[in-house]
Protein backbone atom coordinates (compact mmCIF):
# COMPACT_ATOMS: atom_id res chain seq x y z
CA UNK A 1 0.00 0.00 0.00
CA UNK A 2 2.69 2.37 0.86
CA UNK A 3 4.12 1.27 -2.42
CA UNK A 4 1.26 2.31 -4.13
CA UNK A 5 0.82 5.97 -2.32
CA UNK A 6 4.43 6.75 -3.10
CA UNK A 7 3.71 6.02 -6.66
CA UNK A 8 0.66 8.50 -6.97
CA UNK A 9 2.51 11.12 -5.41
CA UNK A 10 5.45 10.88 -8.05
CA UNK A 11 3.11 11.40 -10.53
CA UNK A 12 1.70 14.35 -9.11
CA UNK A 13 5.50 15.81 -9.98
CA UNK A 14 7.03 19.37 -9.53
CA UNK A 15 5.57 21.05 -12.23
CA UNK A 16 2.12 20.42 -11.53
CA UNK A 17 2.66 21.57 -7.86
CA UNK A 18 4.68 24.95 -9.23
CA UNK A 19 1.60 25.40 -11.78
CA UNK A 20 -0.90 25.64 -9.20
CA UNK A 21 0.37 28.22 -7.35
CA UNK A 22 -1.87 31.21 -8.19
CA UNK A 23 1.27 33.47 -8.57
CA UNK A 24 3.16 31.64 -11.22
CA UNK A 25 1.54 33.46 -14.31
CA UNK A 26 2.60 36.98 -12.46
CA UNK A 27 5.90 35.84 -12.31
CA UNK A 28 6.02 34.65 -15.67
CA UNK A 29 4.66 38.07 -16.75
CA UNK A 30 7.05 40.34 -14.69
CA UNK A 31 10.09 38.21 -16.03
CA UNK A 32 8.40 39.10 -19.48
CA UNK A 33 7.91 42.72 -19.12
CA UNK A 34 10.54 43.80 -17.33
CA UNK A 35 13.23 42.20 -19.82
CA UNK A 36 11.27 43.93 -22.52
CA UNK A 37 11.92 47.19 -21.01
CA UNK A 38 15.18 46.93 -19.59
CA UNK A 39 16.57 45.63 -22.88
CA UNK A 40 15.91 49.00 -24.35
CA UNK A 41 16.13 51.77 -21.92
CA UNK A 42 19.23 52.07 -19.50
CA UNK A 43 16.81 54.55 -17.37
CA UNK A 44 14.32 51.71 -16.79
CA UNK A 45 16.78 49.60 -15.31
CA UNK A 46 18.58 52.63 -13.42
CA UNK A 47 18.13 52.94 -9.70
CA UNK A 48 16.21 55.74 -10.26
CA UNK A 49 14.54 53.96 -12.93
CA UNK A 50 13.62 51.56 -10.75
CA UNK A 51 11.94 53.65 -7.91
CA UNK A 52 10.54 55.39 -10.68
CA UNK A 53 8.47 52.81 -10.96
CA UNK A 54 8.13 51.74 -8.21
CA UNK A 55 5.86 54.63 -7.26
CA UNK A 56 2.72 53.75 -8.79
CA UNK A 57 3.04 50.22 -8.64
CA UNK A 58 3.20 50.96 -4.69
CA UNK A 59 -0.25 53.01 -4.21
CA UNK A 60 -2.14 50.40 -7.36
CA UNK A 61 -0.02 47.75 -5.20
CA UNK A 62 -2.08 48.28 -1.59
CA UNK A 63 -5.52 48.54 -3.76
CA UNK A 64 -4.42 45.54 -5.47
CA UNK A 65 -3.62 43.14 -2.23
CA UNK A 66 -6.59 44.49 -0.56
CA UNK A 67 -8.88 43.85 -3.14
CA UNK A 68 -7.47 40.49 -4.64
CA UNK A 69 -8.19 39.33 -0.46
CA UNK A 70 -11.43 40.33 -0.72
CA UNK A 71 -11.86 38.84 -4.48
CA UNK A 72 -10.53 35.66 -2.60
CA UNK A 73 -13.35 35.84 -0.46
CA UNK A 74 -15.96 36.01 -3.48
CA UNK A 75 -16.86 39.49 -3.98
CA UNK A 76 -16.31 42.89 -5.82
CA UNK A 77 -15.56 46.55 -4.41
CA UNK A 78 -16.15 48.86 -7.52
CA UNK A 79 -16.48 51.72 -5.05
CA UNK A 80 -13.07 51.11 -3.96
CA UNK A 81 -11.27 53.74 -6.49
CA UNK A 82 -13.86 56.56 -5.28
CA UNK A 83 -13.46 56.09 -1.48
CA UNK A 84 -9.47 56.57 -2.12
CA UNK A 85 -10.97 60.19 -3.23
CA UNK A 86 -13.60 60.50 -0.59
CA UNK A 87 -10.99 59.84 1.79
CA UNK A 88 -8.20 62.38 0.06
CA UNK A 89 -11.59 65.05 0.05
CA UNK A 90 -12.59 64.32 3.50
CA UNK A 91 -9.04 65.13 5.03
CA UNK A 92 -7.98 68.29 3.11
CA UNK A 93 -11.60 69.95 3.27
CA UNK A 94 -11.56 69.52 7.43
CA UNK A 95 -7.96 70.57 7.76
CA UNK A 96 -8.06 73.98 5.30
CA UNK A 97 -11.54 74.61 5.65
CA UNK A 98 -12.39 73.59 9.47
CA UNK A 99 -9.46 74.19 10.86
CA UNK A 100 -8.93 70.28 11.66
CA UNK A 101 -5.41 68.68 12.53
CA UNK A 102 -4.33 66.28 9.90
CA UNK A 103 -3.78 63.69 11.79
CA UNK A 104 -7.44 64.20 13.58
CA UNK A 105 -8.90 65.19 9.48
CA UNK A 106 -7.08 61.19 8.46
CA UNK A 107 -8.82 59.94 11.27
CA UNK A 108 -12.15 61.44 10.45
CA UNK A 109 -11.22 59.70 6.92
CA UNK A 110 -10.43 56.58 8.39
CA UNK A 111 -14.42 56.30 10.30
CA UNK A 112 -15.97 57.46 7.19
CA UNK A 113 -14.17 54.87 4.94
CA UNK A 114 -14.47 52.43 7.02
CA UNK A 115 -18.12 53.17 7.23
CA UNK A 116 -18.79 52.70 4.18
CA UNK A 117 -16.64 49.32 3.88
CA UNK A 118 -19.32 48.12 6.13
CA UNK A 119 -22.44 49.48 4.87
CA UNK A 120 -21.39 47.83 1.75
CA UNK A 121 -20.02 44.53 3.52
CA UNK A 122 -23.60 44.55 5.44
CA UNK A 123 -25.50 45.13 2.27
CA UNK A 124 -24.29 42.77 0.24
CA UNK A 125 -24.21 39.67 3.25
CA UNK A 126 -27.83 40.71 4.49
CA UNK A 127 -29.39 41.19 0.92
CA UNK A 128 -27.31 38.29 -0.71
CA UNK A 129 -27.58 40.93 -3.75
CA UNK A 130 -24.38 40.61 -6.14
CA UNK A 131 -21.88 42.82 -4.46
CA UNK A 132 -21.16 44.01 -8.09
CA UNK A 133 -24.15 45.55 -7.74
CA UNK A 134 -24.32 46.79 -4.47
CA UNK A 135 -20.56 48.82 -4.61
CA UNK A 136 -22.08 49.93 -8.10
CA UNK A 137 -24.47 51.78 -6.05
CA UNK A 138 -21.83 53.27 -3.33
CA UNK A 139 -19.72 53.79 -6.32
CA UNK A 140 -22.20 56.47 -7.90
CA UNK A 141 -23.40 57.82 -5.01
CA UNK A 142 -20.46 58.25 -3.55
CA UNK A 143 -18.72 59.77 -6.67
CA UNK A 144 -22.32 62.47 -6.36
CA UNK A 145 -21.04 63.54 -2.53
CA UNK A 146 -17.28 64.06 -3.34
CA UNK A 147 -18.21 66.58 -6.73
CA UNK A 148 -21.42 67.73 -4.98
CA UNK A 149 -20.07 68.40 -1.44
CA UNK A 150 -16.60 70.01 -2.98
CA UNK A 151 -18.60 72.23 -5.15
CA UNK A 152 -20.39 73.21 -2.44
CA UNK A 153 -17.95 74.12 -0.42
CA UNK A 154 -15.32 75.39 -2.46
CA UNK A 155 -16.88 76.14 -5.39
CA UNK A 156 -14.71 74.77 -7.43
CA UNK A 157 -13.79 70.85 -8.45
CA UNK A 158 -10.68 70.19 -6.01
CA UNK A 159 -9.78 71.21 -2.33
CA UNK A 160 -6.19 72.09 -1.74
CA UNK A 161 -3.69 73.97 0.76
CA UNK A 162 -3.10 71.25 2.80
CA UNK A 163 0.31 72.16 3.06
CA UNK A 164 -0.58 75.16 5.26
CA UNK A 165 -2.63 72.58 7.97
CA UNK A 166 -1.09 72.05 11.36
CA UNK A 167 0.58 68.91 11.69
CA UNK A 168 1.58 68.20 8.01
CA UNK A 169 5.20 68.59 8.47
CA UNK A 170 5.10 64.89 10.46
CA UNK A 171 1.49 63.46 8.30
CA UNK A 172 3.51 64.26 5.42
CA UNK A 173 7.06 62.85 6.07
CA UNK A 174 5.12 59.50 7.50
CA UNK A 175 2.55 58.94 4.45
CA UNK A 176 3.76 60.89 1.44
CA UNK A 177 7.64 61.38 1.97
CA UNK A 178 10.87 59.42 0.35
CA UNK A 179 13.49 57.58 1.68
CA UNK A 180 17.26 57.45 0.79
CA UNK A 181 18.67 54.58 -0.40
CA UNK A 182 22.02 54.52 -1.73
CA UNK A 183 21.74 57.87 -3.51
CA UNK A 184 18.63 57.16 -5.17
CA UNK A 185 15.15 58.48 -3.02
CA UNK A 186 12.27 56.27 -2.98
CA UNK A 187 9.12 56.87 -1.99
CA UNK A 188 8.01 55.77 1.25
CA UNK A 189 4.48 54.54 -0.07
CA UNK A 190 7.05 51.54 -1.18
CA UNK A 191 7.33 50.79 2.32
CA UNK A 192 3.41 51.05 2.88
CA UNK A 193 2.79 48.94 -0.20
CA UNK A 194 5.48 45.89 1.28
CA UNK A 195 3.98 46.12 5.17
CA UNK A 196 0.31 45.77 3.31
CA UNK A 197 1.52 43.05 1.13
CA UNK A 198 3.50 41.20 4.12
CA UNK A 199 0.46 41.51 6.40
CA UNK A 200 -2.46 40.17 3.74
CA UNK A 201 -0.07 37.34 2.96
CA UNK A 202 0.85 36.17 6.60
CA UNK A 203 -3.21 36.28 7.01
CA UNK A 204 -4.03 34.51 3.94
CA UNK A 205 -1.88 31.60 4.09
CA UNK A 206 -0.82 31.45 8.52
CA UNK A 207 -4.44 32.69 10.23
CA UNK A 208 -7.23 31.31 10.83
CA UNK A 209 -9.22 34.29 9.11
CA UNK A 210 -7.12 33.68 5.85
CA UNK A 211 -8.54 29.90 5.76
CA UNK A 212 -12.14 31.73 6.32
CA UNK A 213 -11.38 34.11 3.47
CA UNK A 214 -10.75 30.67 1.17
CA UNK A 215 -13.57 29.45 2.33
CA UNK A 216 -16.33 31.65 1.99
CA UNK A 217 -15.01 32.28 -1.56
CA UNK A 218 -14.99 28.84 -2.36
CA UNK A 219 -18.08 27.57 -1.40
CA UNK A 220 -19.95 30.21 1.45
CA UNK A 221 -22.72 27.81 1.80
CA UNK A 222 -20.13 24.77 2.95
CA UNK A 223 -18.22 27.47 4.81
CA UNK A 224 -20.88 28.02 7.13
CA UNK A 225 -21.98 24.91 7.67
CA UNK A 226 -18.88 23.94 9.60
CA UNK A 227 -18.90 27.06 11.70
CA UNK A 228 -16.97 29.92 9.57
CA UNK A 229 -18.45 33.18 10.50
CA UNK A 230 -18.77 34.18 6.86
CA UNK A 231 -20.96 37.24 7.01
CA UNK A 232 -18.60 38.49 9.62
CA UNK A 233 -15.41 37.42 6.93
CA UNK A 234 -16.96 39.51 4.16
CA UNK A 235 -17.48 42.24 5.97
CA UNK A 236 -14.13 42.81 7.70
CA UNK A 237 -12.79 42.36 3.54
CA UNK A 238 -14.99 45.40 2.04
CA UNK A 239 -13.47 46.89 5.44
CA UNK A 240 -10.00 46.04 4.48
CA UNK A 241 -10.53 47.44 1.42
CA UNK A 242 -11.68 50.34 2.87
CA UNK A 243 -9.15 51.38 4.90
CA UNK A 244 -7.03 50.54 1.66
CA UNK A 245 -8.14 52.74 -0.41
CA UNK A 246 -7.79 55.04 2.83
CA UNK A 247 -4.55 55.00 2.93
CA UNK A 248 -3.88 55.27 -0.55
CA UNK A 249 -6.20 58.34 -0.30
CA UNK A 250 -4.55 59.92 2.36
CA UNK A 251 -1.06 59.33 0.93
CA UNK A 252 -1.97 61.07 -2.13
CA UNK A 253 -3.73 63.89 -0.80
CA UNK A 254 -0.28 64.45 1.74
CA UNK A 255 1.68 64.20 -1.49
CA UNK A 256 -0.01 66.11 -4.06
CA UNK A 257 -1.69 68.65 -0.99
CA UNK A 258 -4.73 69.05 -3.25
CA UNK A 259 -7.53 66.70 -4.46
CA UNK A 260 -9.10 66.72 -7.54
CA UNK A 261 -13.02 65.47 -6.51
CA UNK A 262 -13.33 63.18 -9.70
CA UNK A 263 -10.04 61.45 -8.56
CA UNK A 264 -10.44 57.52 -8.28
CA UNK A 265 -13.07 57.46 -10.76
CA UNK A 266 -11.86 54.17 -13.15
CA UNK A 267 -9.35 53.11 -10.71
CA UNK A 268 -12.01 50.16 -9.05
CA UNK A 269 -11.24 48.26 -12.61
CA UNK A 270 -7.86 48.55 -12.26
CA UNK A 271 -7.29 46.89 -9.08
CA UNK A 272 -9.53 44.37 -9.81
CA UNK A 273 -7.38 43.71 -12.95
CA UNK A 274 -3.83 43.92 -11.03
CA UNK A 275 -5.61 40.90 -8.62
CA UNK A 276 -6.82 38.56 -11.30
CA UNK A 277 -3.17 39.15 -13.74
CA UNK A 278 -1.61 38.39 -10.01
CA UNK A 279 -3.87 35.08 -10.28
CA UNK A 280 -7.25 35.73 -8.41
CA UNK A 281 -10.15 33.88 -10.30
CA UNK A 282 -13.37 36.39 -10.50
CA UNK A 283 -15.41 33.43 -8.84
CA UNK A 284 -13.25 34.07 -5.98
CA UNK A 285 -11.96 31.14 -3.64
CA UNK A 286 -8.16 31.22 -5.39
CA UNK A 287 -5.85 33.67 -5.36
CA UNK A 288 -3.15 35.20 -3.43
CA UNK A 289 -1.87 38.49 -2.32
CA UNK A 290 1.74 38.69 -3.33
CA UNK A 291 0.79 37.81 -6.79
CA UNK A 292 -1.57 41.36 -6.87
CA UNK A 293 1.39 43.13 -5.85
CA UNK A 294 3.50 42.07 -8.45
CA UNK A 295 0.30 42.32 -11.02
CA UNK A 296 0.34 46.22 -9.27
CA UNK A 297 4.68 46.32 -10.85
CA UNK A 298 3.97 44.86 -14.05
CA UNK A 299 1.32 48.10 -14.00
CA UNK A 300 3.93 50.06 -12.60
CA UNK A 301 6.55 48.72 -15.26
CA UNK A 302 4.55 49.32 -18.04
CA UNK A 303 2.79 52.53 -17.00
CA UNK A 304 6.82 53.92 -16.39
CA UNK A 305 8.09 51.92 -19.29
CA UNK A 306 6.21 53.29 -22.44
CA UNK A 307 7.13 56.52 -21.53
CA UNK A 308 10.97 56.11 -21.07
CA UNK A 309 10.69 54.22 -24.44
CA UNK A 310 8.90 57.59 -25.60
CA UNK A 311 5.62 56.08 -27.00
CA UNK A 312 2.78 57.22 -26.78
CA UNK A 313 1.22 56.85 -23.93
CA UNK A 314 -2.01 55.41 -24.85
CA UNK A 315 -0.54 52.26 -25.71
CA UNK A 316 -0.82 51.50 -22.00
CA UNK A 317 -4.31 50.62 -22.39
CA UNK A 318 -3.75 48.45 -25.25
CA UNK A 319 -0.99 46.12 -23.13
CA UNK A 320 -3.84 46.71 -20.17
CA UNK A 321 -5.92 44.66 -22.67
CA UNK A 322 -3.69 42.75 -23.30
CA UNK A 323 -2.08 41.12 -20.28
CA UNK A 324 -6.25 40.92 -18.68
CA UNK A 325 -6.93 38.67 -21.43
CA UNK A 326 -3.21 36.02 -21.13
CA UNK A 327 -3.75 36.20 -17.05
CA UNK A 328 -7.24 35.07 -17.33
CA UNK A 329 -6.56 32.23 -19.93
CA UNK A 330 -3.77 31.29 -17.72
CA UNK A 331 -6.27 31.31 -14.47
CA UNK A 332 -8.51 29.22 -16.25
CA UNK A 333 -5.90 26.61 -16.50
CA UNK A 334 -4.59 26.17 -13.18
CA UNK A 335 -8.46 25.99 -11.78
CA UNK A 336 -9.36 23.05 -14.45
CA UNK A 337 -5.66 21.67 -12.95
CA UNK A 338 -6.47 22.29 -9.16
CA UNK A 339 -10.36 21.17 -9.74
CA UNK A 340 -9.79 18.41 -12.30
CA UNK A 341 -11.01 14.62 -10.34
CA UNK A 342 -9.59 11.68 -10.47
CA UNK A 343 -10.84 8.61 -9.48
CA UNK B 1 -30.00 9.34 24.67
CA UNK B 2 -27.47 11.87 23.52
CA UNK B 3 -30.31 13.38 20.87
CA UNK B 4 -33.86 13.14 20.53
CA UNK B 5 -36.74 14.64 18.50
CA UNK B 6 -40.75 15.03 19.92
CA UNK B 7 -42.89 15.55 17.36
CA UNK B 8 -40.71 17.77 15.92
CA UNK B 9 -42.42 20.02 12.95
CA UNK B 10 -41.59 22.59 10.53
CA UNK B 11 -43.33 25.35 7.76
CA UNK B 12 -42.19 27.21 4.91
CA UNK B 13 -44.94 29.61 4.55
CA UNK B 14 -47.66 27.33 3.58
CA UNK B 15 -45.97 24.66 3.34
CA UNK B 16 -45.93 21.98 5.69
CA UNK B 17 -42.14 20.63 5.46
CA UNK B 18 -42.49 18.79 8.26
CA UNK B 19 -45.47 17.55 10.78
CA UNK B 20 -44.77 15.40 13.99
CA UNK B 21 -41.37 13.47 14.11
CA UNK B 22 -40.06 11.47 16.54
CA UNK B 23 -36.91 9.83 16.73
CA UNK B 24 -33.62 9.79 19.21
CA UNK B 25 -30.30 8.52 18.47
CA UNK B 26 -27.80 7.05 21.20
CA UNK B 27 -24.21 6.61 21.45
CA UNK B 28 -22.73 4.11 18.94
CA UNK B 29 -25.81 3.66 17.23
CA UNK B 30 -27.16 3.95 13.56
CA UNK B 31 -30.15 5.51 12.83
CA UNK B 32 -31.29 5.66 9.46
CA UNK B 33 -33.78 8.04 8.21
CA UNK B 34 -35.32 6.67 5.18
CA UNK B 35 -37.57 8.77 2.21
CA UNK B 36 -38.00 9.82 -0.73
CA UNK B 37 -37.23 13.08 -2.62
CA UNK B 38 -39.10 15.60 -0.85
CA UNK B 39 -40.33 13.07 2.39
CA UNK B 40 -38.78 15.90 4.47
CA UNK B 41 -35.05 14.47 5.27
CA UNK B 42 -33.51 17.68 4.15
CA UNK B 43 -35.67 19.58 6.59
CA UNK B 44 -35.04 17.45 9.85
CA UNK B 45 -31.40 16.97 9.57
CA UNK B 46 -31.31 21.23 8.98
CA UNK B 47 -33.16 21.41 12.03
CA UNK B 48 -31.51 18.46 13.67
CA UNK B 49 -28.06 20.62 12.91
CA UNK B 50 -29.33 23.87 13.81
CA UNK B 51 -29.36 25.58 10.08
CA UNK B 52 -33.46 25.77 10.75
CA UNK B 53 -35.10 25.79 14.06
CA UNK B 54 -38.78 23.65 14.27
CA UNK B 55 -41.69 25.71 14.76
CA UNK B 56 -43.56 22.66 16.91
CA UNK B 57 -42.49 20.13 19.41
CA UNK B 58 -39.11 19.26 20.85
CA UNK B 59 -35.45 18.32 19.99
CA UNK B 60 -33.45 17.10 22.94
CA UNK B 61 -29.47 17.07 23.38
CA UNK B 62 -28.57 14.80 26.73
CA UNK B 63 -32.21 15.12 27.44
CA UNK B 64 -32.86 18.52 27.65
CA UNK B 65 -34.95 21.29 25.43
CA UNK B 66 -32.69 23.35 23.15
CA UNK B 67 -33.03 25.46 20.69
CA UNK B 68 -29.77 25.77 18.53
CA UNK B 69 -28.97 29.20 17.18
CA UNK B 70 -26.71 28.19 14.33
CA UNK B 71 -24.58 25.29 13.09
CA UNK B 72 -21.78 26.44 15.09
CA UNK B 73 -24.17 26.20 18.35
CA UNK B 74 -25.14 22.45 16.94
CA UNK B 75 -21.17 21.77 16.99
CA UNK B 76 -20.22 22.89 20.07
CA UNK B 77 -22.70 20.50 21.42
CA UNK B 78 -20.96 17.44 19.56
CA UNK B 79 -23.20 17.54 16.77
CA UNK B 80 -21.77 17.47 13.28
CA UNK B 81 -22.78 17.19 10.17
CA UNK B 82 -21.39 16.67 6.57
CA UNK B 83 -23.38 17.41 3.53
CA UNK B 84 -23.35 15.77 0.31
CA UNK B 85 -22.75 17.95 -2.09
CA UNK B 86 -21.27 20.89 0.03
CA UNK B 87 -19.62 18.74 2.93
CA UNK B 88 -15.84 20.34 1.11
CA UNK B 89 -14.35 23.32 -0.54
CA UNK B 90 -13.03 22.42 -3.95
CA UNK B 91 -9.80 24.51 -4.43
CA UNK B 92 -8.59 24.49 -0.66
CA UNK B 93 -5.86 21.17 0.02
CA UNK B 94 -6.79 18.56 1.99
CA UNK B 95 -5.79 19.65 5.49
CA UNK B 96 -7.41 23.22 5.05
CA UNK B 97 -10.95 21.50 4.56
CA UNK B 98 -9.70 19.44 7.41
CA UNK B 99 -9.28 22.27 10.31
CA UNK B 100 -11.87 24.77 8.62
CA UNK B 101 -13.99 26.24 10.83
CA UNK B 102 -11.79 24.79 13.77
CA UNK B 103 -8.22 25.94 12.87
CA UNK B 104 -5.58 24.90 15.80
CA UNK B 105 -3.80 28.20 17.09
CA UNK B 106 -0.58 28.91 17.82
CA UNK B 107 -0.45 32.30 19.37
CA UNK B 108 -2.19 34.32 16.97
CA UNK B 109 -1.23 32.48 13.95
CA UNK B 110 -3.33 29.30 12.10
CA UNK B 111 -0.65 26.00 13.39
CA UNK B 112 -0.41 25.05 9.87
CA UNK B 113 2.26 22.99 10.98
CA UNK B 114 0.08 20.88 13.41
CA UNK B 115 -3.13 20.96 10.81
CA UNK B 116 -1.22 19.21 8.25
CA UNK B 117 0.63 16.55 10.79
CA UNK B 118 -2.52 15.83 12.48
CA UNK B 119 -4.78 15.58 9.17
CA UNK B 120 -2.43 13.12 7.83
CA UNK B 121 -2.25 11.11 11.17
CA UNK B 122 -5.98 11.35 11.53
CA UNK B 123 -6.76 10.04 7.77
CA UNK B 124 -4.76 7.44 8.18
CA UNK B 125 -6.10 6.32 11.54
CA UNK B 126 -9.58 6.09 9.79
CA UNK B 127 -8.26 3.88 7.05
CA UNK B 128 -7.99 6.45 4.45
CA UNK B 129 -5.78 6.82 2.10
CA UNK B 130 -5.21 10.66 0.86
CA UNK B 131 -2.18 10.71 -1.49
CA UNK B 132 -1.07 13.84 -0.22
CA UNK B 133 -2.68 16.07 2.09
CA UNK B 134 -1.63 19.21 0.41
CA UNK B 135 -3.43 18.58 -2.51
CA UNK B 136 -6.67 20.43 -3.12
CA UNK B 137 -9.82 18.14 -1.79
CA UNK B 138 -11.06 19.11 -5.92
CA UNK B 139 -8.99 16.10 -6.89
CA UNK B 140 -10.52 13.67 -4.56
CA UNK B 141 -12.92 11.22 -5.84
CA UNK B 142 -16.69 11.59 -3.72
CA UNK B 143 -16.01 8.79 -1.50
CA UNK B 144 -12.75 10.26 -0.62
CA UNK B 145 -14.28 13.66 0.10
CA UNK B 146 -17.41 11.93 2.43
CA UNK B 147 -14.71 9.89 4.19
CA UNK B 148 -12.18 12.83 4.94
CA UNK B 149 -15.27 15.13 6.27
CA UNK B 150 -16.43 12.25 8.60
CA UNK B 151 -12.73 11.75 9.93
CA UNK B 152 -12.75 15.29 10.75
CA UNK B 153 -15.85 15.59 12.36
CA UNK B 154 -14.91 12.29 14.60
CA UNK B 155 -11.40 14.16 15.10
CA UNK B 156 -13.43 17.17 16.48
CA UNK B 157 -15.05 15.45 19.10
CA UNK B 158 -17.98 14.72 17.65
CA UNK B 159 -20.50 12.78 19.86
CA UNK B 160 -23.29 12.49 16.77
CA UNK B 161 -22.39 12.23 13.30
CA UNK B 162 -25.31 13.47 10.50
CA UNK B 163 -24.55 12.29 7.65
CA UNK B 164 -26.71 14.01 4.75
CA UNK B 165 -26.89 11.40 1.76
CA UNK B 166 -23.57 10.23 1.89
CA UNK B 167 -23.83 7.56 -0.52
CA UNK B 168 -26.24 8.40 -2.86
CA UNK B 169 -23.86 10.16 -5.54
CA UNK B 170 -21.35 7.27 -5.46
CA UNK B 171 -21.28 3.78 -7.21
CA UNK B 172 -21.00 0.88 -5.40
CA UNK B 173 -17.31 0.60 -4.65
CA UNK B 174 -17.22 3.93 -3.10
CA UNK B 175 -20.35 3.65 -1.51
CA UNK B 176 -18.96 0.28 0.62
CA UNK B 177 -15.67 2.37 1.54
CA UNK B 178 -18.47 5.33 3.18
CA UNK B 179 -20.48 2.51 5.08
CA UNK B 180 -17.48 0.93 6.06
CA UNK B 181 -16.22 4.57 7.79
CA UNK B 182 -19.77 5.21 9.33
CA UNK B 183 -19.08 1.89 10.80
CA UNK B 184 -16.20 2.58 12.15
CA UNK B 185 -17.34 5.99 13.69
CA UNK B 186 -20.00 3.98 15.83
CA UNK B 187 -17.52 1.46 17.11
CA UNK B 188 -15.89 4.74 18.24
CA UNK B 189 -19.25 5.05 19.92
CA UNK B 190 -20.56 8.21 18.02
CA UNK B 191 -24.07 8.28 17.42
CA UNK B 192 -24.86 8.55 13.61
CA UNK B 193 -28.27 9.76 12.24
CA UNK B 194 -27.58 8.36 8.30
CA UNK B 195 -29.92 9.54 5.66
CA UNK B 196 -30.54 8.15 2.61
CA UNK B 197 -33.08 6.99 0.09
CA UNK B 198 -31.45 3.85 -0.26
CA UNK B 199 -32.67 0.78 1.94
CA UNK B 200 -30.04 -1.09 0.40
CA UNK B 201 -27.14 0.99 1.80
CA UNK B 202 -28.99 1.82 5.24
CA UNK B 203 -29.82 -1.82 6.03
CA UNK B 204 -26.26 -3.11 6.42
CA UNK B 205 -25.17 -0.39 8.79
CA UNK B 206 -28.11 0.90 10.77
CA UNK B 207 -29.45 -0.36 14.09
CA UNK B 208 -33.12 1.86 13.90
CA UNK B 209 -34.67 3.11 11.12
CA UNK B 210 -37.12 5.89 10.71
CA UNK B 211 -39.07 6.26 7.32
CA UNK B 212 -40.63 9.69 6.39
CA UNK B 213 -43.26 10.09 3.45
CA UNK B 214 -44.34 13.77 2.44
CA UNK B 215 -43.35 15.48 5.53
CA UNK B 216 -45.07 12.91 8.01
CA UNK B 217 -43.10 9.30 9.94
CA UNK B 218 -44.37 6.05 8.75
CA UNK B 219 -42.74 4.36 11.45
CA UNK B 220 -39.62 3.84 13.15
CA UNK B 221 -38.27 0.25 13.53
CA UNK B 222 -35.64 -1.42 15.33
CA UNK B 223 -33.32 -4.33 13.09
CA UNK B 224 -34.71 -6.46 14.55
CA UNK B 225 -38.33 -5.96 13.60
CA UNK B 226 -38.09 -5.91 10.16
CA UNK B 227 -36.17 -7.30 7.25
CA UNK B 228 -34.21 -5.50 4.20
CA UNK B 229 -37.17 -6.92 1.79
CA UNK B 230 -39.93 -5.05 3.80
CA UNK B 231 -37.94 -2.05 4.22
CA UNK B 232 -37.60 -1.80 0.59
CA UNK B 233 -41.14 -1.93 0.27
CA UNK B 234 -42.16 0.36 3.18
CA UNK B 235 -39.87 3.18 1.51
CA UNK B 236 -41.30 2.63 -2.06
CA UNK B 237 -44.81 2.43 -0.86
CA UNK B 238 -45.71 -1.20 -1.20
CA UNK B 239 -49.06 -0.26 -2.68
CA UNK B 240 -47.36 2.24 -5.07
CA UNK B 241 -44.89 -0.35 -6.68
CA UNK B 242 -46.86 -3.12 -7.48
CA UNK B 243 -49.05 -0.61 -9.16
CA UNK B 244 -45.52 0.15 -11.52
CA UNK B 245 -44.79 -3.56 -11.54
CA UNK B 246 -48.54 -3.86 -12.91
CA UNK B 247 -47.96 -1.43 -15.36
CA UNK B 248 -44.63 -2.08 -16.69
CA UNK B 249 -45.57 -5.72 -16.98
CA UNK B 250 -45.28 -7.44 -20.19
CA UNK B 251 -48.62 -7.72 -22.27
Amino acid sequence: MTVAADERVARVGLARRLLIRPELGAVVGLVAVFTFFAAQSPVFRSPDGIANWLDPAATLGIMAVAVALLMIGGEFDLSAGVLTGTSGLILVTLATRFGFNVWLAMLVGLVVALAVGFANGLIVTRTKLPSFIVTLGTFLMLQGINLGVTKAITGTVQVSGLRRAEGFEGANAIFAGTIEIGGTSFRVAILWWIVVTALATWVLMRSRAGNWIFAVGGNEQAARAVGVPAARTKIALFMTTAFAAWLVGSILALRYTSVQANIGIGQEFIYIIAAVIGGCLLTGGYGSAIGAAIGAVIFGMADKGIVFLGWDADWFKFFLGGMLLLATLANRLVRRYAEEVRH
Amino acid sequence: MILETRGIGKTFGSVLALREVSMSVRAGQVMCVLGDNGAGKSTLIKILAGVHRHDTGAYLVDGSEVHLSSPRDALERGIATVYQDLAMIPLMSVWRNFFLGSEPRKGLAFDVAKARKVAREELRAMGIDIRDVDQPVGTLSGGERQSVAIARAVYFGARVLILDEPTSALGVKQAGVVLRYIARARDRGLGVVFITHNPHHAYPVGDRFLLLNRGASIGEYGKADITAQELTTLMAGGAELEELAHELRRE
